[in-house]
């Protein structure tokens, strides 16, 4: 996308229509002449297959959306139409829900990866902010996704969740009615979770647009965290990462069946098999399991008010990391230090989700404590002072030189 | 993630009135892990044990509980009890069905098959006000109940494919009724069951040996029909379960073949890449790879 087209089409209808719509400049320089680093590893595959699966929820979501009932009194019977009547309804259904899994799964991937080899660093803050926001949008999309399914764990879920903004001051109460359409969940909140669920997915794809548009400006970055600096550093988008992203893509779908196929419950919960039910509150109330690491940091603060802005600032704090981190060398390939704090905060990203899932109290409340408390630290107080203190390792003058050695 | 789930049995006490408070998650006893034709990549339904299921059900179950999610047409459809049509329609001409005539005038009529089975009760309400609390309906009951599996188990069970929580605790509880222990506060209306959730349930026992005839021999005891009727709870909450396991089987092996041709591919397309590295590393670049 940057820089002039070189593409020049062979037969005299492109040639035409070139002149009128350059799309297939705009292919060929973003897809197949734009050059990536050659030295990138699997991790940097996961964009591709995070593009991949919003495809796959987009398109099973349509026809899903051609068999489903939004109304509380045949919701939960129509899903299960989908899954008895349907053909293939059930692979539909299966393929949706552990899609909505394997999409967090991959963009917990991708952000783990921005953050270890500094990707976020300039010149790329806008292209992990609109990352941010987009993440931000899936986390909206499957949560009102999962409602729609109206079981218990849905309705209860839904029920929590809205909840939330009632710890606004003054105008909370007002809010969450406004956002309920009425005293309770109901009907109407029901039927506009499918709205914005339908609608959201597409706003997805459109920040993602940007997304990729801000990647192809800025160029990759890559595990050394430097620019290329010539074009022996780097290798065409088209055959080379091509054909490595299709390659792991297929190694992530089979990861991806193996659970549509053999084990498509073990990720929801049983309750949600239970029609919703306003007058019974289940023994434990848990979001599903990629928001598990926010409801422990939600939970870990006694105060209702702090806890709902300790969630959020925990997602809007990632939007400031470009700044936050004060270090001028981006892979924490060179950063001995970073390197061991960073595996710290991955350890409490895991510990807080695991807490997330247990009953609050004793030493589980301590412990999300704890992990709370190294969340914040790792990016307010570690990332910009480790920039100051922290004593680099030498980086390579070149990518050639890291892949081929000093020799070459 | 299965760490997460909770015991459903309670919703069941819950809903229907708090009779009890639920218990935690924690003090539920481990139901016993049984054998199921079902389970594993190539698990499938033992039509056998689901027509005999279905007899439990049909007896049994179906005098107080409904399954409306499951039409008479199910039982003839592959991958389930294996019914004939006929055999099928049959089923359905011996149950009530309510409709209305051509005047609309509410009546009675023989099942058809494309009708569901009928509910004992008009509704919830009338079904409490018979047993204390409302019966849950059927239809998912076998994807609703599970029980807590722990870590590290839980982890396992991506491996090994354990996924009859459902059916393993329906058979424990329909087997779990014993008098309660010495000091154990029992409602009136209760009933004490090892194996739910703070052990008082309002179901009374509903199964005794030699309670519903068996055909084929199959021995006629409580285990055995609580094995067989969870089976068919299964087969009822999951009626395509061995579909999705053969297609399952044949994307799994196209997807591997797939990841293997791409893995080669990409190892051909990178060489010309990739072989500079190995000349850096000493390697002869003609003895290398494809």
């Amino acid at each position: 996308m940057s820089g002039h087209s070189t593409y020049q089409p062979q037969s005299k209808f492109l040639q035409w229509f070139e002149k009128r719509l350059p799309v297939g400049g705009l292919i060929h320089s973003s897809f197949i002449a734009y050059p990536t680093p050659r030295n990138l590893n699997y991790l940097w595959t996961f964009g591709g297959i995070l593009a991949f699966m919003l495809g796959v929820q987009i398109i099973t979501g349509v026809v899903l959306a051609m068999h489903y009932t939004p109304h509380v009194d045949m919701a939960f019977r129509s899903v299960e139409g989908i899954m008895r009547d349907v053909n293939f309804g059930w692979l539909l259904r299966y393929l949706h829900a552990n899609g909505a899994s394997m999409f967090f799964l991959a963009v917990y991937i991708h952000m783990f990866r921005g953050i270890y080899y500094g990707s976020y660093k300039e010149p790329r803050e806008v292209l992990w902010i609109l990352g941010v926001i987009i993440y931000l949008l899936m986390m909206a999309t499957g949560f009102m996704g999962y409602v729609l399914v109206w079981g218990q764990m849905s309705f209860w879920a839904a029920t929590v969740i809205t909840n939330l903004f009632s710890a606004i001051p003054g105008v909370g109460d007002a809010i969450v009615t406004w956002l309920w359409g009425g005293f309770a969940v109901g009907n109407p909140t029901l039927n506009r979770f499918y709205s914005l669920h339908y609608l959201l997915p597409f706003v997805i794809a459109g920040v993602v647009v940007l997304h990729i548009w801000a990647l192809h400006v800025a160029g990759q970055n890559n595990p050394t965290g430097i620019e290329p600096k010539s074009e022996k550093d780097t290798v065409a988008f088209t055959p080379y990462a091509t054909v490595k992203d299709g390659f792991f893509m297929a190694v992530f779908c089979i990861l991806y069946a193996w659970f549509v196929f053999y084990i498509p419950n073990f990720l929801g919960h049983a309750d949600n098999y239970i029609p919703a039910n306003p007058a019974v509150t289940p023994s434990e109330i848990v979001p599903e399991w990629y928001y598990l690491p926010f409801y422990a940091i939600l939970r870990s603060i006694p105060n209702k008010l702090m806890g709902v802005i300790a969630l959020f600032s925990s997602i809007l704090v990632l939007a400031f990391i470009p700044w936050l981190d004060t270090s001028r060398v981006r892979s924490a390939r060179y950063r001995p230090l970073f390197k061991q704090f960073f595996w710290l905060w991955v350890i409490a990203c895991i510990g807080l989700g695991w807490l997330g899932s247990k009953q609050p109290e004793g030493i589980y409340v301590i412990l999300s404590r704890v992990f709370t408390v190294y969340y914040f630290a790792f990016f307010l107080i570690i990332m910009p002072l480790l920039g100051i203190f922290e004593k680099t390792k030498p980086l390579p003058n070149s990518i050639s030189e890291s892949v081929l050695g000093a020799k070459a | 993630m299965t760490a997460k789930r909770t015991i459903l049995a309670l919703t069941l006490v819950g809903a229907v009135g708090g009779m009890t408070l639920p218990a935690k998650a924690e003090e539920q006893v481990t139901p016993p892990r049984l054998k199921w034709s079902f389970s594993g990549p190539f698990g499938k339904y033992d039509p056998a044990q689901l027509q005999r299921g279905f007899k439990i059900y049909r007896e049994v179950c179906s005098l107080c509980h409904s399954m409306q999610m499951v039409a008479f047409r199910n039982l003839a459809e592959p991958g389930g009890p294996g019914f004939t049509e006929a055999q099928a329609a049959a089923v359905a001409a011996d149950a009530k069905i309510k409709d209305l005539d051509d005047k609309g005038q509410p009546i009675e009529r023989p099942g058809r098959l494309a009708d569901y089975f009928p509910s004992p009760f008009p509704n919830d309400l009338a079904a409490a006000a018979v047993h204390g609390v409302a019966p849950p309906d059927m239809s998912t009951l076998a994807k609703a109940r599970t029980f807590q599996r722990g870590f590290p188990w839980f982890v396992f069970d991506v491996f090994t494919q354990y996924q009859e929580q459902g059916p393993d605790y329906i058979a424990a509880y329909l087997t779990g009724f014993k008098d309660p222990p010495a000091g154990f506060a029992l409602p009136e209306t209760g009933h004490y069951n090892v194996y739910f959730p703070g052990h008082n349930t309002a179901m009374p026992p509903p199964l005794q040996d030699g309670q519903v005839t068996y055909d084929d021999g199959t021995p006629t005891t409580v285990a055995q029909y609580s094995k067989d009727v969870a089976a068919f709870l299964m087969w009822a909450a999951e009626p395509h379960l061995v579909q999705r396991k053969r297609i399952g089987f044949q994307v799994t092996i196209f997807l591997i073949v797939l990841a293997g041709l791409m893995y080669f591919t990409k190892k051909k397309v990178w060489h010309g890449v990739e072989e500079p590295s190995e000349i850096a590393h000493g390697q002869d670049p003609k003895k290398t790879t494809i």
